[in-house]
């Protein structure tokens, strides 16, 4: 029994990173191809560094990856907090109903309103253009407001409503109440809805098609390489991308269950 | 624990954004007044790997014609015509410069998208091969110049197949049933069956793209499948044996597997020209002409033929004997080899409908 547990979870594992080892093992490949390994080397890496297109489209990507998730976070813990003080159980499942509508949208519905949206109100302004970095961010925003405000909302419902009445009690001003007493109690809530954020934002290619103008994000730019074929700098770029993220949620996790232990 | 998270990511942002500094300038230098046009913006819009950006020591187009005439270049790609035009008609972006292929630029100069390029004005425009002018989407060379371009032929692995026919023919070819490959794109597909029948590639008549459905029907059991760039992979591995691309990818191909090899049918095939147009919604007309005397520039477009590596109606770049395709007989057949050719056009939205839904027939069939 205990063989097949291992072996279970053994095939999820292969299953969910073979896909990306064997994109790490040809991004060191000499040869031009896709598809022969020939031989280690780091040429794939050098030649990344003159693909300024490609560079560019990583910069776009992560600004808009960052700042969506910042301020999705701060409106969307907002708005929570919001809903879970509402008194009207019919507005508050009303409320909900509406805010899941983008989740629950196929992306390419979201993407085309928005960008007749933009390109609407652009002309109703008389710009010349409509599209482009203000717009690719409004959109991304648009798509991770839910993700945080379902993961927000769980953490309000579990914190004792009396906590911040008896800060208030103690005369904490209303503001000083939430920040001293309510914030730290959903602050983990909130840090998986920026997580939840900054990663749907940063794979996210359906809506920043049509939404982006001359911001191009990353996806875009690798997947526009198809009239040729995609190029081995690609998975270069990819591998760096995996590893970073990769340290940076074990570093994070070693930060959580070391402040934890804190606590505990 | 957030900050110290989205730190990280701005020093990763940081260190991404500063690499461009390994570039190293070519000492190249360009007639013409810039003045007045520094600090401006040039919308560019190329299709994805059409240019040459400054790898293995080669020319980075973009950023020398930033450094000579100091307009900022900001350069976007596309994958496909439709996508371009789409993007050229919901009017959400505007663009200075385009390079659609010859149908689309049919297209758009029927629906006044196209601003008139004064050619006189280009010095550099007598480099272009007298053959790519007066085409027919631009008789009077009015709108457009030409950029690259090339030919549609049959690509083969010569351990496989020995001495094939030179036919599209050998795309229906029994022996090699489950090992032939063919393009998953409709015109491109009808393409291959309307050249064995003899016609037309912009036929007007629906019973010739009727029949050359039949055609295609009777392909469909000896394939292994429909591919686009997938055929990169399955030639260069041996897991096809034949099919249909372009004669610069076939290049690019051979470099992986020698035994590949490659032939224009003796029917004859499809030619296509990229060339670079500037749409009417055009903000910087005087930079984007500039641009285009640039693209001109011998070691310009000599940079460029070597990235792209389809064939170039430069014809400085064609006799440069140090062009790393310099007489190539596949990019550049001699004129005794030239297969007969024939151009894609805009095709009318009847005819368009009708080879679509014939088309999703064949993949039912």
């Amino acid at each position: 029994m205990k063989a097949l547990q291992r072996l279970y979870v053994a095939l999820i594992l292969i299953f969910l990173y073979a896909p990306v080892a064997v994109m790490v093992m040809f991004s060191f490949n000499s040869a031009e191809s896709v598809w022969i390994f020939e031989g280690f080397s780091l040429d794939w890496y050098k030649s990344l560094i003159f693909d300024e297109a490609m560079l560019t489209a990583l910069e776009h990507t992560l600004i808009i990856a960052v700042l969506s998730a910042l301020i999705s976070t701060v409106l969307g813990t907002a708005a929570a907090v919001g809903i879970n003080a509402l008194q009207n159980k019919l507005a508050k499942k009303a409320i909900m109903t509406v805010t899941n509508i983008p989740m629950m949208n196929a992306d390419i519905v979201t993407g085309i309103s928005l960008m007749l949206l933009f390109v609407f109100i652009g002309k109703f302004l008389g710009l010349n253009e409509s599209l482009g970095f203000i717009t690719v961010l409004i959109a991304h925003i648009t798509f991770n407001l839910p993700y945080v405000i379902l993961s927000v909302l769980p953490k309000l419902k579990q914190t004792d409503s009396h906590l911040p009445e008896a800060a208030l009690d103690l005369g904490c001003t209303p503001f000083k109440a939430f920040f001293k007493v309510v914030l730290p109690s959903i602050s983990t809530g909130i840090a998986t809805g920026m997580i939840m954020a900054f990663t749907l934002s940063l794979d996210d290619f359906v809506i920043s098609y049509f939404t982006c103008g001359h911001y191009q994000t990353l996806p875009i730019v690798i997947y526009n390489m198809t009239k040729k074929t995609v190029t081995p700098d690609t998975y270069a770029l990819s591998t760096i991308i995996f590893v970073s993220v990769f340290v940076l949620l074990v570093l994070y996790n070693a930060l959580q269950s070391k402040t934890d232990k804190r606590r505990a | 624990m957030f900050k110290k998270f989205s730190v990280l990511l701005l020093c990763l942002l940081l260190i991404f954004s500063c690499t461009g500094c390994g570039y190293q300038y070519a000492e190249l230098s360009l007639e013409g007044d810039y003045t007045g046009l520094e600090g401006t913006v040039l919308n560019v819009y190329n299709w994805g790997e059409y240019i040459s950006e400054g790898s293995d020591d080669s020319i980075d187009v973009n950023k020398e014609f930033e450094r000579i005439t100091g307009i900022k270049v900001n350069y976007t790609t596309f994958d496909s015509n439709e996508v371009m035009y789409s993007q050229l008609k919901s009017g959400g972006v505007s663009y200075d410069i385009i390079i659609p292929s010859d149908y689309m630029i049919e297209r758009l100069k029927n629906e006044n998208m196209l601003k008139k390029i004064d050619l006189s004005t280009l010095s550099n425009y007598h480099y272009i091969d007298d053959y790519y002018k007066n085409l027919y989407f631009d008789q009077n060379n009015e709108y457009s110049v030409p950029y690259s371009v090339g030919m549609v032929g049959v690509i083969y692995n010569s351990s496989m197949i020995k001495n094939p026919e030179h036919s599209w023919k050998a795309l229906w070819d029994k022996k090699y049933k489950d090992m032939s490959l063919t393009f998953s794109n409709p015109r491109d597909a009808f393409m291959t069956a309307q050249m064995i029948l003899g016609y037309d590639l912009n036929s007007t008549v629906k019973s010739e793209w009727e029949e050359a459905a039949e055609l295609l029907k009777k392909q469909k059991k000896y394939l292994q499948s429909y591919v686009m760039d997938e055929i990169y992979g399955k030639m260069e591995t041996g897991e096809a044996a034949i099919g249909p691309y372009y004669a610069g990818d076939f290049l690019t191909m051979q470099e992986n597997n020698e035994d590949l090899d490659f032939f224009y049918p003796k029917e004859g095939t499809n030619i296509f020209v990229d060339s670079i147009c500037i749409p009417s919604s055009c903000t910087n007309y005087e930079a984007a002409k500039m641009y285009i005397n640039f693209l001109l520039e011998p070691e310009i477009a000599l940079a460029n033929a070597e990235y792209i590596g389809y064939a170039s109606p430069h014809t400085a770049v064609v006799e440069n004997t140090e062009y790393y395709y310099y007489g190539n007989e596949y990019l550049y057949p001699k004129e005794e080899n030239m297969p007969k050719v024939q151009y894609y056009h805009d095709i009318d939205p009847e005819i368009r409908m009708l080879y679509e839904n014939l088309w999703i027939d064949v993949k039912l069939y």
